[in-house]
Protein backbone atom coordinates (compact mmCIF):
# COMPACT_ATOMS: atom_id res chain seq x y z
CA UNK A 1 0.00 0.00 0.00
CA UNK A 2 2.62 2.34 1.23
CA UNK A 3 4.15 1.63 -2.50
CA UNK A 4 0.75 2.64 -4.04
CA UNK A 5 1.13 5.84 -2.57
CA UNK A 6 4.35 6.79 -2.95
CA UNK A 7 3.76 5.95 -6.40
CA UNK A 8 0.70 8.20 -6.67
CA UNK A 9 3.29 10.88 -5.07
CA UNK A 10 5.39 10.12 -8.07
CA UNK A 11 3.00 10.72 -10.37
CA UNK A 12 1.29 13.79 -9.08
CA UNK A 13 5.16 15.10 -9.13
CA UNK A 14 6.19 13.81 -12.25
CA UNK A 15 2.61 15.47 -13.67
CA UNK A 16 4.14 19.12 -13.01
CA UNK A 17 7.42 18.61 -15.40
CA UNK A 18 4.88 16.40 -17.90
CA UNK A 19 6.00 17.14 -21.39
CA UNK A 20 3.93 14.39 -22.92
CA UNK A 21 5.77 11.62 -21.58
CA UNK A 22 3.47 10.69 -19.00
CA UNK A 23 1.76 7.52 -20.19
CA UNK A 24 2.90 5.77 -17.71
CA UNK A 25 1.93 7.69 -15.01
CA UNK A 26 -1.72 7.88 -15.84
CA UNK A 27 -2.11 4.47 -16.84
CA UNK A 28 -0.99 3.86 -13.00
CA UNK A 29 -2.80 6.72 -11.36
CA UNK A 30 -6.06 4.70 -12.93
CA UNK A 31 -4.95 1.83 -11.56
CA UNK A 32 -3.07 2.50 -8.33
CA UNK A 33 -0.77 0.09 -8.98
CA UNK A 34 2.87 0.31 -10.07
CA UNK A 35 3.53 1.05 -13.62
CA UNK A 36 5.13 -2.21 -14.15
CA UNK A 37 2.79 -4.48 -12.99
CA UNK A 38 0.25 -3.34 -15.59
CA UNK A 39 1.68 -3.09 -18.70
CA UNK A 40 3.61 -5.91 -20.66
CA UNK A 41 6.86 -5.93 -22.00
CA UNK A 42 5.52 -4.70 -25.64
CA UNK A 43 4.20 -1.61 -24.15
CA UNK A 44 6.68 -1.13 -21.98
CA UNK A 45 9.07 -1.11 -24.85
CA UNK A 46 6.94 1.05 -26.93
CA UNK A 47 6.53 3.79 -24.39
CA UNK A 48 10.38 3.82 -23.80
CA UNK A 49 10.81 3.90 -27.83
CA UNK A 50 8.65 6.83 -28.55
CA UNK A 51 9.97 8.62 -25.17
CA UNK A 52 13.91 7.47 -26.05
CA UNK A 53 13.37 9.35 -29.42
CA UNK A 54 11.71 12.52 -28.18
CA UNK A 55 14.68 12.91 -25.50
CA UNK A 56 17.40 12.08 -28.31
CA UNK A 57 15.70 14.37 -30.65
CA UNK A 58 15.82 17.10 -27.79
CA UNK A 59 19.19 16.10 -26.71
CA UNK A 60 20.36 16.54 -30.25
CA UNK A 61 18.81 19.89 -30.69
CA UNK A 62 19.92 21.55 -27.50
CA UNK A 63 23.09 19.99 -27.63
CA UNK A 64 22.73 18.34 -23.82
CA UNK A 65 22.59 14.69 -25.05
CA UNK A 66 19.88 12.16 -24.94
CA UNK A 67 21.02 10.81 -21.36
CA UNK A 68 19.91 13.98 -19.31
CA UNK A 69 16.02 12.76 -20.33
CA UNK A 70 16.75 9.53 -20.40
CA UNK A 71 17.56 8.98 -17.04
CA UNK A 72 14.90 11.12 -15.50
CA UNK A 73 12.26 9.43 -18.34
CA UNK A 74 13.37 5.66 -16.61
CA UNK A 75 13.44 6.64 -13.22
CA UNK A 76 11.10 9.48 -12.33
CA UNK A 77 8.61 8.11 -15.16
CA UNK A 78 8.89 4.65 -15.39
CA UNK A 79 10.03 3.89 -12.00
CA UNK A 80 13.32 2.16 -13.03
CA UNK A 81 16.33 1.25 -11.12
CA UNK A 82 18.91 3.58 -11.11
CA UNK A 83 21.71 1.00 -12.15
CA UNK A 84 19.47 -0.04 -15.28
CA UNK A 85 18.71 3.61 -15.94
CA UNK A 86 22.23 4.96 -16.04
CA UNK A 87 22.91 1.61 -18.11
CA UNK A 88 20.47 1.95 -20.70
CA UNK A 89 21.46 6.16 -20.75
CA UNK A 90 24.96 5.18 -21.81
CA UNK A 91 24.95 2.18 -24.45
CA UNK A 92 22.16 5.48 -26.13
CA UNK A 93 24.71 7.63 -25.44
CA UNK A 94 27.76 5.10 -27.59
CA UNK A 95 25.40 5.16 -30.10
CA UNK A 96 24.49 8.65 -30.49
CA UNK A 97 28.17 9.86 -30.18
CA UNK A 98 29.22 7.39 -33.62
CA UNK A 99 26.11 8.37 -35.14
CA UNK A 100 26.75 11.61 -35.43
CA UNK A 101 31.00 11.64 -36.16
CA UNK A 102 30.31 10.87 -39.60
CA UNK A 103 28.62 14.08 -40.55
CA UNK A 104 31.24 16.24 -37.83
CA UNK A 105 33.85 15.03 -39.71
CA UNK A 106 32.59 16.69 -43.29
CA UNK A 107 32.79 19.60 -41.72
CA UNK A 108 36.47 19.30 -40.85
CA UNK A 109 36.29 20.77 -37.17
CA UNK A 110 36.88 18.00 -34.95
CA UNK A 111 40.83 18.05 -34.17
CA UNK A 112 42.03 13.88 -33.00
CA UNK A 113 45.48 14.45 -31.72
CA UNK A 114 43.63 16.54 -28.97
CA UNK A 115 40.55 14.49 -29.04
CA UNK A 116 43.08 11.61 -28.17
CA UNK A 117 45.15 13.52 -25.84
CA UNK A 118 42.26 14.40 -23.98
CA UNK A 119 40.23 10.63 -23.91
CA UNK A 120 43.52 9.47 -21.95
CA UNK A 121 41.80 11.63 -19.36
CA UNK A 122 38.15 10.87 -19.75
CA UNK A 123 38.69 7.23 -20.05
CA UNK A 124 40.67 6.69 -16.53
CA UNK A 125 38.07 9.26 -15.19
CA UNK A 126 34.86 6.62 -16.40
CA UNK A 127 36.96 3.58 -15.15
CA UNK A 128 36.88 5.50 -11.32
CA UNK A 129 32.86 6.85 -12.17
CA UNK A 130 31.99 3.48 -13.26
CA UNK A 131 33.39 1.67 -10.17
CA UNK A 132 31.67 4.95 -8.25
CA UNK A 133 28.74 3.54 -9.49
CA UNK A 134 28.39 0.65 -8.65
CA UNK A 135 29.28 1.34 -4.97
CA UNK A 136 27.26 4.47 -4.26
CA UNK A 137 24.00 4.39 -3.18
CA UNK A 138 20.98 5.31 -6.02
CA UNK A 139 20.38 8.22 -3.76
CA UNK A 140 23.57 9.91 -4.12
CA UNK A 141 24.05 9.46 -7.66
CA UNK A 142 20.61 10.72 -8.20
CA UNK A 143 21.29 13.97 -6.19
CA UNK A 144 24.72 14.21 -8.43
CA UNK A 145 22.69 13.76 -11.48
CA UNK A 146 19.79 16.74 -10.64
CA UNK A 147 22.88 18.93 -9.97
CA UNK A 148 25.21 17.96 -12.54
CA UNK A 149 21.76 18.39 -14.87
CA UNK A 150 21.09 22.05 -13.79
CA UNK A 151 24.79 23.13 -14.41
CA UNK A 152 24.39 21.28 -17.65
CA UNK A 153 21.35 23.70 -18.57
CA UNK A 154 22.92 26.37 -17.32
CA UNK A 155 25.89 26.21 -19.97
CA UNK A 156 24.07 25.20 -22.52
CA UNK A 157 21.90 27.98 -22.86
CA UNK A 158 24.30 31.04 -22.33
CA UNK A 159 25.88 32.31 -25.99
CA UNK A 160 29.11 30.90 -27.02
CA UNK A 161 31.48 33.93 -26.02
CA UNK A 162 35.24 33.77 -27.27
CA UNK A 163 37.21 32.40 -24.33
CA UNK A 164 39.79 34.88 -22.80
CA UNK A 165 42.44 35.00 -25.39
CA UNK A 166 44.78 36.91 -23.24
CA UNK A 167 46.27 34.08 -21.45
CA UNK A 168 49.70 32.64 -23.01
CA UNK A 169 50.50 30.15 -24.95
CA UNK A 170 50.99 27.03 -23.20
CA UNK A 171 54.31 25.64 -24.16
CA UNK A 172 53.21 22.12 -23.39
CA UNK A 173 50.57 22.49 -26.04
CA UNK A 174 53.35 22.92 -29.05
CA UNK A 175 55.20 19.76 -27.30
CA UNK A 176 51.73 17.73 -27.39
CA UNK A 177 50.96 18.95 -30.69
CA UNK A 178 47.52 20.45 -29.75
CA UNK A 179 47.45 22.79 -32.48
CA UNK A 180 45.46 23.23 -35.68
CA UNK A 181 43.23 25.00 -37.99
CA UNK A 182 39.77 25.13 -39.20
CA UNK A 183 38.10 26.38 -42.00
CA UNK A 184 36.27 29.92 -41.65
CA UNK A 185 34.51 32.53 -43.69
CA UNK A 186 37.75 34.31 -44.31
CA UNK A 187 39.96 30.72 -44.88
CA UNK A 188 41.67 28.45 -42.61
CA UNK A 189 42.20 29.66 -39.42
CA UNK A 190 44.92 27.73 -37.01
CA UNK A 191 44.63 27.57 -33.01
CA UNK A 192 46.62 25.90 -30.25
CA UNK A 193 45.79 25.09 -26.65
CA UNK A 194 46.28 27.23 -23.59
CA UNK A 195 45.93 25.88 -20.00
CA UNK A 196 46.84 22.25 -20.97
CA UNK A 197 46.83 21.23 -17.28
CA UNK A 198 43.62 22.68 -16.22
CA UNK A 199 41.85 21.47 -19.20
CA UNK A 200 43.07 17.72 -18.99
CA UNK A 201 41.81 18.07 -15.49
CA UNK A 202 38.87 19.22 -16.19
CA UNK A 203 38.13 16.63 -18.57
CA UNK A 204 39.22 13.59 -16.14
CA UNK A 205 36.20 15.32 -13.96
CA UNK A 206 33.80 14.95 -17.20
CA UNK A 207 35.04 11.04 -17.52
CA UNK A 208 34.33 10.58 -14.14
CA UNK A 209 30.66 12.10 -14.05
CA UNK A 210 30.00 10.19 -17.37
CA UNK A 211 30.93 7.01 -15.46
CA UNK A 212 28.92 7.33 -12.56
CA UNK A 213 25.52 9.00 -14.20
CA UNK A 214 25.68 6.96 -18.01
CA UNK A 215 25.45 10.56 -19.62
CA UNK A 216 27.72 11.60 -22.28
CA UNK A 217 28.30 14.85 -20.36
CA UNK A 218 29.14 17.03 -23.30
CA UNK A 219 28.85 20.32 -22.16
CA UNK A 220 31.37 19.96 -19.31
CA UNK A 221 33.46 18.49 -22.16
CA UNK A 222 33.22 21.65 -24.33
CA UNK A 223 33.64 23.76 -21.57
CA UNK A 224 36.94 22.22 -20.84
CA UNK A 225 38.22 23.11 -24.56
CA UNK A 226 36.32 26.15 -25.42
CA UNK A 227 36.63 27.97 -21.72
CA UNK A 228 39.91 26.28 -19.97
CA UNK A 229 41.56 25.48 -22.79
CA UNK A 230 40.71 28.59 -24.89
CA UNK A 231 40.00 26.13 -28.26
CA UNK A 232 37.45 27.49 -30.97
CA UNK A 233 33.82 26.79 -30.12
CA UNK A 234 33.53 24.67 -33.40
CA UNK A 235 36.46 22.57 -33.13
CA UNK A 236 35.22 21.76 -29.53
CA UNK A 237 32.12 20.95 -29.79
CA UNK A 238 33.11 18.65 -32.69
CA UNK A 239 36.14 17.22 -30.75
CA UNK A 240 33.48 16.75 -27.18
CA UNK A 241 31.13 14.72 -29.94
CA UNK A 242 33.89 12.71 -30.94
CA UNK A 243 35.37 11.79 -27.19
CA UNK A 244 31.87 10.76 -25.94
CA UNK A 245 31.62 7.63 -27.67
CA UNK A 246 35.42 6.76 -26.24
CA UNK A 247 34.67 7.89 -22.94
CA UNK A 248 31.50 6.28 -22.66
CA UNK A 249 32.76 2.79 -24.06
CA UNK A 250 35.25 3.27 -21.46
CA UNK A 251 32.87 2.68 -18.69
CA UNK A 252 30.48 0.56 -20.57
CA UNK A 253 32.52 -2.22 -20.12
CA UNK A 254 32.65 -1.86 -16.43
CA UNK A 255 28.66 -1.71 -16.36
CA UNK A 256 28.49 -4.98 -18.58
CA UNK A 257 30.38 -6.95 -16.07
CA UNK A 258 28.51 -5.69 -13.21
CA UNK A 259 24.85 -6.60 -15.02
CA UNK A 260 23.65 -2.42 -15.43
CA UNK A 261 23.09 -3.37 -18.91
CA UNK A 262 20.13 -5.07 -19.31
CA UNK A 263 18.81 -6.05 -23.24
CA UNK A 264 15.53 -5.57 -23.27
CA UNK A 265 15.48 -2.51 -21.41
CA UNK A 266 18.30 -0.93 -23.53
CA UNK A 267 16.69 -1.85 -26.38
CA UNK A 268 14.38 0.89 -27.09
CA UNK A 269 15.97 3.14 -25.24
CA UNK A 270 19.36 2.94 -27.79
CA UNK A 271 17.55 2.88 -31.16
CA UNK A 272 15.18 5.30 -29.91
CA UNK A 273 17.63 8.32 -28.85
CA UNK A 274 19.95 7.40 -31.66
CA UNK A 275 16.54 7.61 -34.13
CA UNK A 276 15.53 11.22 -32.23
CA UNK A 277 19.04 12.39 -32.27
CA UNK A 278 19.50 11.55 -35.87
CA UNK A 279 16.65 12.93 -36.65
CA UNK A 280 17.66 16.63 -34.61
CA UNK A 281 20.47 16.67 -36.23
CA UNK A 282 18.72 17.24 -39.72
CA UNK A 283 16.11 19.82 -38.09
CA UNK A 284 19.43 21.62 -36.21
CA UNK A 285 20.95 22.28 -39.63
CA UNK A 286 17.91 24.26 -40.82
CA UNK A 287 16.61 25.75 -37.53
CA UNK A 288 18.30 26.96 -35.16
CA UNK A 289 16.35 28.16 -32.30
CA UNK A 290 17.51 29.97 -29.35
CA UNK A 291 14.07 29.63 -27.85
CA UNK A 292 13.87 25.88 -27.98
CA UNK A 293 16.58 26.02 -25.59
CA UNK A 294 15.65 28.15 -23.46
CA UNK A 295 12.66 25.66 -23.10
CA UNK A 296 14.25 22.84 -23.08
CA UNK A 297 16.74 23.99 -20.52
CA UNK A 298 13.73 25.11 -18.03
CA UNK A 299 12.65 21.53 -18.37
CA UNK A 300 15.94 20.01 -17.80
CA UNK A 301 15.74 22.21 -14.00
CA UNK A 302 12.79 21.32 -13.45
CA UNK A 303 13.36 17.26 -14.14
CA UNK A 304 16.60 18.06 -11.81
CA UNK A 305 14.54 19.21 -8.58
CA UNK A 306 12.53 16.02 -9.31
CA UNK A 307 15.63 14.25 -9.56
CA UNK A 308 16.91 16.19 -6.35
CA UNK A 309 13.89 15.54 -4.57
CA UNK A 310 13.07 12.23 -4.73
CA UNK A 311 16.56 11.40 -4.01
CA UNK A 312 16.16 12.97 -0.58
CA UNK A 313 13.04 11.00 0.15
CA UNK A 314 14.89 7.81 -0.79
CA UNK A 315 12.30 6.65 -4.06
CA UNK A 316 15.19 6.24 -6.24
CA UNK B 1 51.63 9.80 -47.10
CA UNK B 2 48.23 9.99 -45.59
CA UNK B 3 46.24 13.10 -44.72
CA UNK B 4 44.30 13.65 -41.63
CA UNK B 5 41.25 14.15 -43.49
CA UNK B 6 41.60 10.85 -45.00
CA UNK B 7 42.19 9.37 -41.39
CA UNK B 8 39.17 10.60 -40.21
CA UNK B 9 36.74 9.72 -43.01
CA UNK B 10 37.77 6.45 -42.39
CA UNK B 11 37.22 6.87 -38.97
CA UNK B 12 33.03 8.07 -39.60
CA UNK B 13 33.02 5.24 -41.88
CA UNK B 14 34.45 2.95 -39.33
CA UNK B 15 31.83 4.10 -36.01
CA UNK B 16 29.20 4.48 -38.92
CA UNK B 17 29.60 1.28 -39.99
CA UNK B 18 29.56 -0.03 -36.05
CA UNK B 19 26.47 1.94 -35.10
CA UNK B 20 24.39 0.64 -38.11
CA UNK B 21 25.15 -3.21 -37.62
CA UNK B 22 24.82 -3.04 -33.70
CA UNK B 23 21.30 -1.54 -34.06
CA UNK B 24 20.53 -4.33 -36.88
CA UNK B 25 21.02 -6.66 -34.40
CA UNK B 26 19.72 -5.03 -31.90
CA UNK B 27 16.80 -4.94 -33.67
CA UNK B 28 16.61 -8.43 -34.84
CA UNK B 29 16.97 -9.43 -31.33
CA UNK B 30 14.59 -7.32 -29.83
CA UNK B 31 11.79 -8.01 -32.46
CA UNK B 32 12.03 -11.55 -31.79
CA UNK B 33 12.21 -11.25 -28.02
CA UNK B 34 8.94 -9.37 -28.24
CA UNK B 35 7.14 -12.00 -30.73
CA UNK B 36 8.20 -14.90 -27.69
CA UNK B 37 8.45 -12.51 -24.32
CA UNK B 38 6.09 -9.89 -25.24
CA UNK B 39 3.70 -10.70 -22.83
CA UNK B 40 5.63 -10.61 -19.47
CA UNK B 41 5.24 -8.08 -16.88
CA UNK B 42 8.51 -6.41 -16.81
CA UNK B 43 10.16 -5.50 -13.55
CA UNK B 44 13.30 -2.69 -13.40
CA UNK B 45 12.34 -1.45 -9.91
CA UNK B 46 14.73 -3.47 -7.95
CA UNK B 47 18.46 -3.98 -9.35
CA UNK B 48 19.32 -7.50 -9.06
CA UNK B 49 21.72 -7.17 -11.65
CA UNK B 50 21.94 -9.24 -15.10
CA UNK B 51 23.04 -13.06 -15.03
CA UNK B 52 26.14 -14.23 -16.09
CA UNK B 53 25.16 -15.20 -19.50
CA UNK B 54 23.94 -11.11 -20.24
CA UNK B 55 27.30 -10.37 -18.74
CA UNK B 56 30.47 -12.62 -19.81
CA UNK B 57 31.34 -11.29 -23.52
CA UNK B 58 31.89 -15.21 -24.64
CA UNK B 59 28.86 -16.49 -22.67
CA UNK B 60 27.12 -13.78 -24.73
CA UNK B 61 28.39 -14.74 -28.19
CA UNK B 62 27.68 -18.32 -27.46
CA UNK B 63 23.78 -17.63 -26.34
CA UNK B 64 23.42 -15.61 -29.13
CA UNK B 65 24.42 -18.18 -31.44
CA UNK B 66 22.07 -20.43 -30.01
CA UNK B 67 19.14 -18.58 -30.88
CA UNK B 68 18.04 -17.10 -27.34
CA UNK B 69 16.44 -13.66 -28.46
CA UNK B 70 18.03 -11.51 -25.34
CA UNK B 71 21.69 -12.54 -25.62
CA UNK B 72 21.20 -11.22 -29.68
CA UNK B 73 20.46 -8.02 -28.16
CA UNK B 74 23.27 -7.80 -26.11
CA UNK B 75 25.60 -9.34 -28.87
CA UNK B 76 24.13 -5.79 -30.79
CA UNK B 77 24.87 -3.81 -27.04
CA UNK B 78 28.92 -5.87 -27.25
CA UNK B 79 29.30 -4.49 -31.07
CA UNK B 80 28.05 -1.28 -30.04
CA UNK B 81 30.65 -1.15 -27.50
CA UNK B 82 33.27 -2.45 -29.49
CA UNK B 83 32.83 0.38 -31.82
CA UNK B 84 34.62 3.11 -29.77
CA UNK B 85 37.35 0.75 -29.07
CA UNK B 86 38.05 -0.53 -33.01
CA UNK B 87 37.96 3.87 -33.59
CA UNK B 88 40.68 3.74 -30.96
CA UNK B 89 42.69 0.76 -32.61
CA UNK B 90 42.28 1.74 -35.81
CA UNK B 91 44.01 5.43 -34.53
CA UNK B 92 46.83 3.34 -33.40
CA UNK B 93 47.20 2.17 -36.96
CA UNK B 94 47.38 5.64 -38.05
CA UNK B 95 49.54 7.56 -36.09
CA UNK B 96 52.15 4.66 -36.88
CA UNK B 97 51.62 5.19 -40.58
CA UNK B 98 52.18 8.81 -40.16
CA UNK B 99 55.66 8.02 -37.67
CA UNK B 100 53.57 9.92 -34.80
CA UNK B 101 55.30 8.14 -32.05
CA UNK B 102 54.00 10.23 -29.33
CA UNK B 103 50.53 9.68 -30.66
CA UNK B 104 50.46 6.33 -30.82
CA UNK B 105 51.89 5.89 -27.20
CA UNK B 106 48.91 8.02 -26.18
CA UNK B 107 46.57 5.81 -28.10
CA UNK B 108 47.75 2.57 -26.85
CA UNK B 109 47.52 4.17 -23.14
CA UNK B 110 43.39 4.88 -24.09
CA UNK B 111 43.13 1.22 -25.91
CA UNK B 112 44.58 0.15 -22.72
CA UNK B 113 41.92 1.56 -20.32
CA UNK B 114 39.38 0.64 -22.60
CA UNK B 115 40.67 -3.21 -23.35
CA UNK B 116 40.38 -3.59 -19.15
CA UNK B 117 37.56 -1.96 -18.62
CA UNK B 118 35.96 -4.76 -21.04
CA UNK B 119 37.86 -7.74 -19.99
CA UNK B 120 38.73 -7.32 -16.74
CA UNK B 121 36.84 -4.53 -15.18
Amino acid sequence: MAFARDWCNLCCAAGRVSFGLGAGPRLAAESYDWPLTTMDTTVFTGILFVGSVVAGFLGALTGLGGGVVVVPLLTLAMGVNMHYAIGASLVSVIATSSGAAAAYVREGFSNIRIGMFLEIATTLGALLGAYLATRLPTSTIGIVFGIVLIFSAYFSSREPKAADAGQSIDPLAHKLKLEGSYPTGQGEESYRARRVPLGFGMMFGAGTLSGLLGIGSGALKVLAMDQAMALPFKVSTTTSNFMIGVTAAASAGIYLSRGFLDPVLAMPVMLGVLAGSLLGAKVLVRAKSRSIRIVFSLVVVALAIEMIYNSIKGRL
Amino acid sequence: MISDKQVESWIAVLLRSGVLLAAAVVLAGGVLYLAHHGSVRPDYHTFRGEPAEMREPGLIVREAFSGRPAAIIQLGLLLLILTPVARVAFSVAAFAVERDRMYVGMTLVVLTVLLYSLLAG
